[in-house]
């Protein structure tokens, strides 16, 4: 697999503090990478290193199989955690310095900008100035400003802040349709709800080091317990079923449910050999459900971060 | 399609340059301050024409035989002789017309006897101008009195009361007249005073530009596009271009309406510098000076002025006013990089300010007096005040007489040094300072950040 950029042991030190351990990462090309950890990680110093507003105290970044150099700003975008626009400057005038910049001509930013502000429909904004927009209003600005100079490679640092849930709703598919155009994605956050929607990789940075990294279904199934779920229908709540069943398996949970007629059971196999639970079950009553526990990013970032916390 | 990096540097500057000139305070400014300059030429050319209209007059009751004829009508006062009435009712007569005050000279057998004796009764204490020019009619006749007590006659009296001034000459045997230096410092503090004003405005300027990216965020977007020593230099140099552009603008709107009111109005702008003469002993003495060696005098000033080597002075001004800004817009940049909003620069302003205003004192008390003196040289050569301490120094030309070429080479060379040094420290501080935010940050961590 090709890979849009790639970290190998990068260290960053501010004084005496170790912001960045020996970070490797491999950036698949076209897809939506979420870079997880929690607060003060480090999240945000690697990805200053990429776009060179820092950089490492040792490794090398290479972008495009090439060592990250500056003509690269012009095939990267950057929307930080920590932005905003000149408040007194308009609109349009500031998207076009903001496209020169990042390289384009004037004609060409100008062009794609209508584009932009024809999809979005704010055509009207063009001499607003940003003090006279809404918070929300603003970040669609800089949501298109990031995207404008069609970067190979677009960092979104925690994009979704500031919208309202239309607005980040409009967002999202904005970055599903890029990464369909073929744009790779670096997404970082601490929110594990759009990690599940968005990425197909993750790595989990904690405490300056890299703890987990790959491709999230991947991460799952090494994640998995072999726990499943199932609902069991008898007439009875009788115990004599769980007893049945636990000498086979660990039941971890059980409950009866009186309307349905039914036990909710969650129950653990010895192996990944999934062979004869069906038939096993069903000796005891009908199986009206049965499925694998898969555990969620928000599950497994917790787990890690926890299990980093309690070994050092 | 493309550009290349450095490319962008022009960008930065147009967007800084439009940013501040399209401010609303700025074009304010650059319109009412010619304006106001100028109206307050005009006021106070107003005023003192209408302080010098008011005439006092003096009654005089002069009882003794001494004095009389002495009290002549000057611009400014008027006697009026009051003879054969009471003391008591020169007083009230004095009073119920209005004027200034009573001079009584009571009768006396000599002449100093009744100077002594002499009193000047008004409602209001007066001012030294009238009471120096009442005591200076005393004076003179006292002193003429007592040397005449030793045989002087009148005529040899003004003889010896002729004024003197000495005859000054360089030592290649060019003329040079009293107060020459001073008036060349003067010259030379004019450009360095220009400097100073435009640090610490533009300086200022900056400061908040680097602030203002800071609060609004936009920050790390620029800087993931650019150099923030590419952003630091851009917004410098575009601020100072919109700075020269309001310096221009304020010296030709000045001028112009100041010609236009001069011509419209009439006003006689003169009477600023001469009008409100004081009468003091060096006054009366140039009164006394017949007119041709007034004249050579300002003849010799003018050429003087001339002499001055402009196209020194102005090269020299150029090369200390770009390094000298480039040095102290950097510093204030690095400021506005550090603190989050302005009111937490006070304490690093100070210690900016101090150097300037350090070497305009120096240059106004020192270099005025000795331009060649070890105080001046020193400060000629300190890069932080050498910007504006040598322009006051060179007038006065390089080589003999002037400044040894050596100290402008090194005042040069130090300034050059100090910049390439400083402006890297302040790029340092600016480069972590615009990341940072939170708390205020000490000088210790100032430092701390050179290392990151």
């Amino acid at each position: 697999m090709h890979h849009i950029l790639v970290a190998e042991n990068v260290s960053k030190s501010y004084g005496d503090y170790q912001a960045l351990k020996n970070i490797s990462l491999e950036i698949p090309e076209n897809t939506i990478y979420g870079l997880l950890g929690p607060n003060g990680a480090g999240k945000t110093t690697f990805i200053r290193i990429i776009n060179q507003i820092t950089y490492p105290d040792s490794g090398t970044v290479f972008f495009n199989g090439k060592p990250l150099a500056p003509e690269h700003v012009a095939s990267i975008g950057y929307l930080p955690e920590e932005r905003g626009l000149y408040k007194s400057m308009k609109v349009g005038e500031q998207a076009l310095y903001l496209a020169q910049l990042k390289g384009l001509s004037k004609s060409e930013a100008k062009s794609r900008l209508m584009e932009w502000f024809e999809r979005f429909e704010i055509g009207e904004w063009w001499n607003k100035k940003i003090q006279e927009l809404s918070k929300g209003m603003a970040q669609k600005i800089q949501f298109i400003v990031t995207v404008l100079h069609r970067p190979k490679l677009l960092i979104f640092d925690e994009p979704f802040s500031g919208f309202d849930p239309i607005n980040a709703g409009v967002i999202k598919d904005e970055i599903l349709r890029l990464k369909e155009e073929g744009t790779s994605i670096i997404f970082s956050t601490h929110r594990m709800e759009s990690v599940e929607e968005l990425c197909e990789h993750i790595a989990l940075i904690h405490r300056s080091e890299k703890i987990l990294d790959g491709k999230l279904s991947e991460i799952k199934k090494a994640f998995k317990n072999n726990i499943f779920n199932t609902n069991l229908g008898v007439l009875e709540p009788s115990k004599n079923v769980l007893q049945a069943l636990g000498e086979k398996f660990s039941v971890l949970s059980s409950e009866y449910n009186v309307e349905d007629n039914h036990w909710s059971i969650s129950l653990q196999l010895p192996s990944e050999d999934t062979k004869g639970v069906l038939t096993e079950l069903a000796k005891y009553g009908n199986v009206l459900k049965l499925e694998e526990v898969i555990p969620s990013a928000n599950d497994i970032f917790i787990k890690t971060v926890n299990g980093k916390e309690h070994y050092g | 399609m493309e550009r290349s990096i450095m490319d962008k540097l022009p960008l930065i500057i147009k967007r800084e340059y439009l940013a501040k000139v399209r401010n609303k305070s700025f074009i304010i400014m650059t319109i009412l301050s010619p304006i106001l300059i100028v109206g307050m030429i005009l006021l106070v050319a107003y005023l003192t024409k209408i302080n010098d209209n008011e005439k006092r007059i003096i009654a005089v009751l002069n009882e003794s035989t001494f004095f009389s004829g002495q009290f002549k009508i000057t611009e400014s006062t008027s006697y009026i002789q009051f003879r054969n009435i009471s003391l008591q009712k020169a007083k009230d007569s004095t009073l119920s017309l209005g004027y200034f005050g009573l001079l009584h000279i009571p009768a006396g057998p000599t002449m100093e006897e009744a100077a002594n004796a002499a009193y000047l009764f008004t409602k209001e204490n007066p001012s030294t101008l009238v009471t120096e020019r009442l005591e200076r009619i005393f004076q003179n006749q006292l002193r003429q009195e007592r040397l005449k007590g030793l045989g002087v006659s009148t005529d040899q009296f003004s003889n010896v009361e002729k004024a003197y001034s000495i005859n000054l000459s360089t030592f290649d045997g060019q003329r040079s007249i009293k107060g020459i230096n001073e008036l060349k410092a003067f010259v030379g503090g004019a450009f360095g005073y220009a400097i100073m004003m435009f640090i610490i405005i533009y300086g200022g300027f900056v400061m908040r530009s680097v602030i203002e990216e800071k609060t609004s965020r936009i920050i790390e977007v620029i800087i993931s596009s650019i150099k923030p020593f590419q952003l630091m230099l851009g917004k410098i140099i575009g601020t100072s271009l919109a700075g020269i552009t309001q310096f221009v603008i304020w010296i030709v709107s000045a001028s112009i309406l100041l010609f236009l009111s001069v011509a419209f109005l009439e006003i006689d702008l003169s009477e600023l510098s001469g009008g409100t003469s004081l009468p003091g002993p060096g006054m009366n003495n140039v009164s006394q000076l017949s007119a041709t060696p007034m004249e050579g005098e300002i003849l010799v000033y003018a050429k003087e002025i001339i002499n001055i080597p402009w196209a020194l002075l102005i090269g020299s001004f150029l090369v200390y006013f770009i390094l000298g800004y480039l040095i102290y817009s950097s510093i204030y940049a690095a400021i506005g990089a550090a603190v989050d909003n302005e009111t937490d620069t006070q304490q690093f302003i100070f210690p900016i300010i101090l150097p300037l205003m350090l070497a305009i004192y120096v240059g106004f008390f020192s270099v005025f007096s000795n331009p060649h003196g070890p105080i001046a040289v020193g400060f000629s050569l300190f890069p932080l005040t050498s910007p504006i301490v040598m322009l006051m120094r060179l007038p006065g030309g390089i080589g003999d007489g002037g400044v040894p070429l050596w100290q402008l080479l090194t005042s040069i060379g130090l300034l050059i040094g100090a910049f390439l040094g400083i402006v890297w420290l302040a790029s340092k501080i600016y480069r972590v300072g615009i990341l940072m935010y939170g708390k205020r940050p000490t000088y210790k961590e100032l430092f701390r950040w050179l290392k990151y």
